[in-house]
C-alpha cells in the first residue's frame, strides 16, 4: 500500500515535471530538432544574456520578488499578532475574497485605483486642480513598486491564513501569558518567542510565495515595469516571438529562472539560519522592547491599509462591470448598463461549467491522493518532493511538458488539463492538510482500534469527521488554485479548453475593464462559494460539537 | 483593368473541373469542426466568428471553434511543438489568422498546407495579380498558402475635444509632442502595433523608401534608419511618462485615450474609432486621421497548418470569408467595420448594392480621407527595427 501510493504519486507528479525540465533544458542548450537545430551549444544562453535590458530584468525580478515576499511575511505576522491579540479579529473573517480573487483580476482593479487617471487621482483632482491626469508613473513604474504592492496585497492574506493555521500548533496563550508576566510587550513576545517557533511551520509556504513572486507573469504584465519588464515576462515575450529561433534563448531563460529560484530559496534558508544563529544574542540581552510594540502596531496598520486598497480594487471592478462610460475625472460611472453582464451570461456558460468541472475533478483526485499519502507515509525529507511543482517556476517546465504530452498524443483534452492542475492543486492541499492531519491526537484512532475498527473504518468513522474542517478548507484552497491556473490550462489544453481564467487573461489583453469586471466577478465567485461552503459545512455538521467548532481557525 | 477581367473570366472558365473538386471538399467538410486560432482580444471579432460559425453550420454543416489567442505566435509554436513530436497529421490547429512575420516563419519552416487559395470558388472576386496586396504579404510572396479575409490600414485616432489640430505628418509628431508633452505615446515595439508606429515613421523619413522592399542588410539599415533615430530622440523625451514606459499593446493605449491620459492612439482598423465609440470604449469625440503622405496597409489572411486535422473544413471557412455577402456583413460598422478585401470591379450588381447600403457613423472616415496605402517593408525590417529600438532604449 505504502509503496503503491509512492509510485502513483511519482508517476503523476514528478514524471511530468522531470520530463518537462528535460525538454526545456534540451532547447536551452540549442537542441530543437523541429527547427533543425542540434545541440548542445551555449549559443542560446549567450543570445539571452546579450538581449538589451536582460540584466535589468533579472535585477527587477530579484528586487520585486524578495521585497514583496519579505514585506508580505512581515505584514502577515504583524496582522496575526493583532488578530490573536483581539482588536483585529474581524480581518480573519474577510480573508476569503482576497484569497478567492485571482491575481490577474486584482491587478486590473489595482491598476485602475492607482493609475494617474484612476480612482485615487480622481479624488485628488479637485484638490490639486488637475484638468488632465498627471503624467506620473504610479503604475508600471521602473522600480516595480506597483507590482510589489499588488503581490503583497495578494500574498499577505495567504500567509496570514497559513500563520493562523500554524498557530494552533503552538501553545500561544501560555507563552504570551508567561512572557507578559515577565514584562515583555506584545511586539517583543512575537519577535522573540512566537516567530522562532512559527518559522519552521510556515517556511514552506513562504518559499512557495517567493517562487511565485519571482515567476509571476499576469500581474507583472499589468502592474510591472514595461521596458524592460521582469525576467519572467521577458522570457514569456521571447516564447511568443514570431521569430521561432527565439524558443531556444527563451528556454535558456526558463532554465535560468529555475536555477534562480533554487538559489533564492537557498538564500532565504541561509538568511533564516543566520538569524537563528545570531538572533539569540539579541534575545539574551533581555530588552522588553517598547519600540517593537510600535513597530508591530505600525506594520499591522500598514497591512490593514493595503487590504483596504485591495478592497477598493475589488469594488472598482464590480462597479466597472456595471458601467457603460466612466471617463476622467468622474468618481462614479457616468452611465450604467447591464450590457456586459447580459453578454457574459449568454457567452460564458460553457467556460463556467468547464472551470467548475476541472476544479472539482482536480480537487477530488487531489483529496484522495492526499488522504492516501497522509495515511500511508510517515513524515520524511522525501516529502519535500511533493512541493516541487510549487518550487519551480511554471514557465521552466511547461513548454517541455507540453512536448512530452504531444508524444503520447494526449494534448488538448480535458484529462491532460486536469492532470496539469493536479500538479498544483495537490501540493497546496497538502500544505493545508498535513499539519492538522499529523496533529490529530493518535488516541482517537487507538480507541477506535481497541473497539475493533479496521484502518478504513478508523479513517471513515473517526478521522474524517474529526478533520472535516481542515478537509473543507483544503478543498476550498484546491478549487481556488485550480480556477486561477492560466499557463497550464493554455499549454496543455492546446487553447481548446476554455476556462474563465483563460477568457479573463485574453480579455485583459483587450483591456475592456467592463468585461474584465464581469469575468473576474464570475471567476471570483467559484472559489468564494467554495470558501463559503468550507466555512458553513463544518458549522452545520458539528452543530452539537462545541469543541470541534472552536477548531475552525 | 480590362485585361484583368478577361483573365478572371478565363480563370472561371477553366475552373470547371475544380468545381467538381470543390463539391468533394464540401462533402468531406460536412460535420467537421474547424479550430480557428485567432487573436481573441477583440469582442467584435469574436462575435463575428461566432456568427460565421452559425451561418456555416446551417449552410455547410461546418462549425468553427475559435481558439482565442493573446498572440498569434502561440498557434505557430503549437504547430512547431507538434512537428517536434512527430505529429504530422491530425494536428490541433486547423486555421490561423495570420500575416507578416508569423506567415514568413511558417512558410520558411514548411509548416503550411497548400497552395489552396486558387481552388476556392470565391477567389474569383479577388485581385490576385502578382503585385496585389493579396499576393504579397509584407513583401513575402503568398504563393496561395494563405487566403485574405480582412483589410488593415494604419490610422491614428485622437480626441477632437482635446486636440484641435493633430500632427499632419510623422515628422510633425516631434514638434506636436514638444508643445503637448506627455500626451502621446506608442505601444512597446515588441508588440506589432508599436513596431508599426516605427515603420510608418521609417517610410516617411527614410532617404529612399524603395530600399525597404528588399530584405534588410546592415548597410541599408544604417542609411535608412539614421533620420528615424534622430527624429525619435527628439520625440521621446516628450512622450507619455517621459518615454520610459510604453503601453503593452493597442488596446491598452486605447484605454489611456479613454482615460484621458493621452490624446492620440493608433489602430490598424479605420473603423475602430466608430466601433470604440459605439461600445463605450472611446470618447464620443474620437476621430480618425492619417499622415498626409498616406499610411501603411496590409491584408489579414487565414492559413492552414500542414498537419491540420480538418483541412477541408478550413477551406470551406476560408471560402465563406470571401463571399461578397460575408464581406459586406464584415464591413458593416455595426458588425466589424473592417474594409473588404474584394476587388470592387469584380463584384456583380447585387453585391455592389449590398456594400452601398451599409450604414455610416460620424467617426467613420470616408475611403478618400484615408489617403494612399503605403506598402509594408520586407518583414525582416520590422524584426530589425524592434531589436534596434530595444538596443537603444531598453537599459
Amino acid at each position: 500500500m505504502r509503496a503503491a501510493v509512492l509510485v502513483i504519486a511519482a508517476l503523476a507528479l514528478f514524471a511530468p515535471i522531470a520530463a518537462g525540465l528535460w525538454h526545456s533544458a534540451g532547447a536551452a542548450l540549442g537542441h530543437l530538432p523541429a527547427l533543425g537545430s542540434v545541440g548542445p551549444s551555449l549559443a542560446p544562453l549567450q543570445d539571452l544574456v546579450t538581449q538589451p535590458g536582460f540584466a535589468t530584468a533579472l535585477r527587477l525580478t530579484l528586487g520585486t520578488g524578495f521585497t514583496a515576499t519579505l514585506l508580505s511575511l512581515a505584514l502577515a505576522i504583524a496582522l496575526a499578532a493583532a488578530i490573536t491579540n483581539g482588536p483585529a479579529r474581524i480581518i480573519s473573517r474577510v480573508l476569503a475574497p482576497f484569497l478567492a480573487m485571482p491575481h490577474a483580476a486584482m491587478a486590473v482593479g489595482l491598476a485602475f485605483v492607482l493609475a494617474p487617471s484612476g480612482w485615487i487621482a480622481r479624488a485628488l483632482a479637485p484638490v490639486f486642480g488637475w484638468a488632465r491626469p498627471p503624467d506620473l508613473a504610479s503604475v508600471n513604474d521602473a522600480f516595480g513598486a506597483a507590482l510589489i504592492l499588488g503581490l503583497v496585497i495578494k500574498e499577505t492574506p495567504f500567509l496570514l491564513l497559513v500563520i493562523l493555521a500554524a498557530l494552533t500548533q503552538i501553545p500561544l496563550r501560555a507563552h504570551i501569558h508567561t512572557a507578559q508576566s515577565l514584562g515583555y510587550g506584545i511586539g517583543a513576545i512575537w519577535a522573540k518567542v512566537i516567530v522562532p517557533q512559527l518559522w519552521p511551520l510556515i517556511r514552506l509556504p513562504v518559499y512557495v510565495v517567493l517562487i511565485y513572486n519571482l515567476s509571476v507573469i499576469d500581474m507583472a504584465l499589468i502592474l510591472g515595469p514595461s521596458n524592460p519588464p521582469t525576467a519572467a515576462v521577458f522570457i514569456a515575450r521571447m516564447f511568443s516571438s514570431p521569430d521561432l529561433a527565439q524558443i531556444m534563448p527563451a528556454s535558456a531563460g526558463a532554465i535560468l529562472l529555475g536555477l534562480l529560484a533554487v538559489a533564492s530559496i537557498a538564500a532565504l534558508w541561509g538568511g533564516a539560519r543566520a538569524i537563528a544563529r545570531f538572533g539569540p544574542i539579541w534575545v539574551r540581552r533581555g530588552g522588553r522592547g517598547a519600540p517593537l510594540n510600535t513597530l508591530f502596531f505600525g506594520t499591522a496598520m500598514l497591512g490593514g491599509a493595503l487590504l483596504l486598497l485591495g478592497a477598493a480594487a475589488m469594488v472598482s471592478l464590480a462597479l466597472w462591470s456595471l458601467a457603460w462610460r466612466w471617463p476622467w475625472p468622474m468618481l462614479l460611472p457616468e452611465s450604467l448598463s447591464f450590457a456586459a453582464w447580459a453578454r457574459a451570461l449568454g457567452d460564458f456558460g460553457p467556460e463556467l461549467a468547464m472551470t467548475a468541472l476541472i476544479a472539482l475533478a482536480s480537487t477530488a483526485i487531489s483529496l484522495v491522493l492526499a488522504v492516501a499519502w497522509l495515511e500511508t507515509q510517515t513524515p520524511s525529507r522525501r516529502e519535500a518532493l511533493i512541493y516541487l511543482p510549487l518550487l519551480i517556476p511554471q514557465i521552466s517546465f511547461l513548454f517541455g511538458m507540453n512536448m512530452m504530452l504531444l508524444q503520447f498524443g494526449a494534448q488538448g483534452n480535458i484529462g491532460a488539463v486536469i492532470w496539469a492542475h493536479l500538479l498544483f492543486v495537490f501540493p497546496y492541499m497538502m500544505i493545508a492538510l498535513t499539519g492538522p492531519w499529523r496533529g490529530l491526537d493518535p488516541r482517537y484512532a487507538h480507541a477506535a482500534a481497541s473497539l475493533g475498527a479496521g484502518r478504513l473504518r478508523q479513517l471513515w468513522a473517526v478521522k474524517l469527521p474529526l478533520l472535516l474542517t481542515p478537509i473543507c478548507a483544503a478543498m476550498a484552497i484546491g478549487v481556488a488554485v485550480s480556477v486561477a491556473q492560466y499557463l497550464p490550462t493554455l499549454f496543455l489544453g492546446a487553447g481548446r479548453i476554455g476556462t474563465l481564467t483563460t477568457e479573463a487573461v485574453t480579455l485583459a489583453s483587450s483591456s475592456d475593464r467592463r468585461i474584465t469586471g464581469v469575468v473576474t466577478s464570475l471567476q471570483t465567485t467559484l472559489p468564494f462559494a467554495a470558501y463559503l461552503l468550507a466555512f458553513v459545512i463544518p458549522k452545520l455538521a458539528h452543530k452539537n460539537r462545541s469543541a470541534l467548532q472552536g477548531a475552525a481557525a | 483593368m480590362k485585361r484583368l477581367i478577361t483573365a478572371a473570366a478565363l480563370a472561371t472558365g477553366l475552373a470547371t473541373p475544380a468545381l467538381a473538386d470543390w463539391q468533394a471538399t464540401l462533402d468531406a467538410a460536412r460535420g467537421q469542426t474547424v479550430y480557428w486560432n485567432a487573436w481573441g482580444g477583440d469582442a467584435r471579432t469574436n462575435d463575428f466568428i461566432a456568427w460565421a460559425s452559425a451561418q456555416l453550420e446551417a449552410d455547410y454543416g461546418v462549425r468553427i471553434e475559435q481558439v482565442k489567442l493573446t498572440d498569434t505566435a502561440e498557434a505557430v509554436s503549437r504547430v512547431i511543438s507538434e512537428k517536434a513530436a512527430g505529429q504530422d497529421t491530425g494536428g490541433s490547429v486547423d486555421m490561423i489568422w495570420i500575416n507578416g512575420p508569423n506567415f514568413l516563419a511558417m512558410k520558411d519552416q514548411g509548416l503550411l498546407h497548400g497552395p489552396f487559395v486558387a481552388d476556392l470558388p470565391n477567389a474569383k472576386y479577388l485581385d490576385l495579380s502578382p503585385t496585389s496586396p493579396n499576393s504579397v504579404d509584407f513583401t513575402t510572396p503568398v504563393d496561395g498558402l494563405e487566403s485574405p479575409w480582412r483589410l488593415a490600414k494604419f490610422v491614428f485616432t485622437y480626441d477632437s475635444a482635446r486636440v484641435a489640430a493633430p500632427p499632419a505628418s510623422m515628422a510633425e509628431f516631434a514638434t506636436w509632442a514638444a508643445a503637448n508633452p506627455g500626451r502621446v505615446t506608442h505601444p512597446n515595439p515588441s508588440d506589432f502595433m508599436g513596431a508599426t508606429f516605427l515603420k510608418q515613421a521609417l517610410i516617411e523619413l527614410a532617404p529612399d523608401a524603395a530600399a525597404l522592399q528588399s530584405p534588410v542588410t546592415d548597410a541599408a539599415f544604417e542609411t535608412a534608419t539614421a533620420p528615424l533615430w534622430a527624429w525619435y530622440d527628439s520625440l521621446r523625451p516628450n512622450l507619455w511618462r517621459g518615454g520610459a514606459a510604453f503601453p503593452e499593446n493597442q488596446s491598452v493605449q486605447d484605454q489611456l485615450l479613454n482615460d484621458g491620459e493621452i490624446d492620440i492612439s493608433l489602430s490598424f482598423d479605420p473603423a475602430s474609432a466608430a466601433a470604440g465609440i459605439a461600445q463605450g470604449l472611446l470618447p464620443e469625440t474620437t476621430r480618425v486621421f492619417v499622415p498626409k503622405g498616406g499610411s501603411l496597409g496590409n491584408v489579414s489572411f487565414v492559413a492552414i497548418p500542414y498537419n491540420a486535422a480538418h483541412i477541408d473544413g478550413a477551406k470551406v471557412v476560408a471560402n465563406f470569408l470571401l463571399d461578397p455577402a460575408t464581406q459586406a456583413h464584415m464591413q458593416n460598422i455595426e458588425v466589424l467595420g473592417s474594409y473588404s478585401v474584394l476587388d470592387p470591379a469584380k463584384l456583380d450588381d447585387a453585391a455592389k448594392a449590398a456594400f452601398a447600403a451599409l450604414p455610416s457613423a460620424p467617426a467613420l472616415p470616408k475611403l478618400e480621407d484615408l489617403g494612399a496605402t503605403l506598402a509594408e517593408p520586407h518583414a525582416s525590417w520590422m524584426t530589425r527595427l524592434a531589436e534596434e529600438w530595444a538596443k537603444r532604449y531598453t537599459k
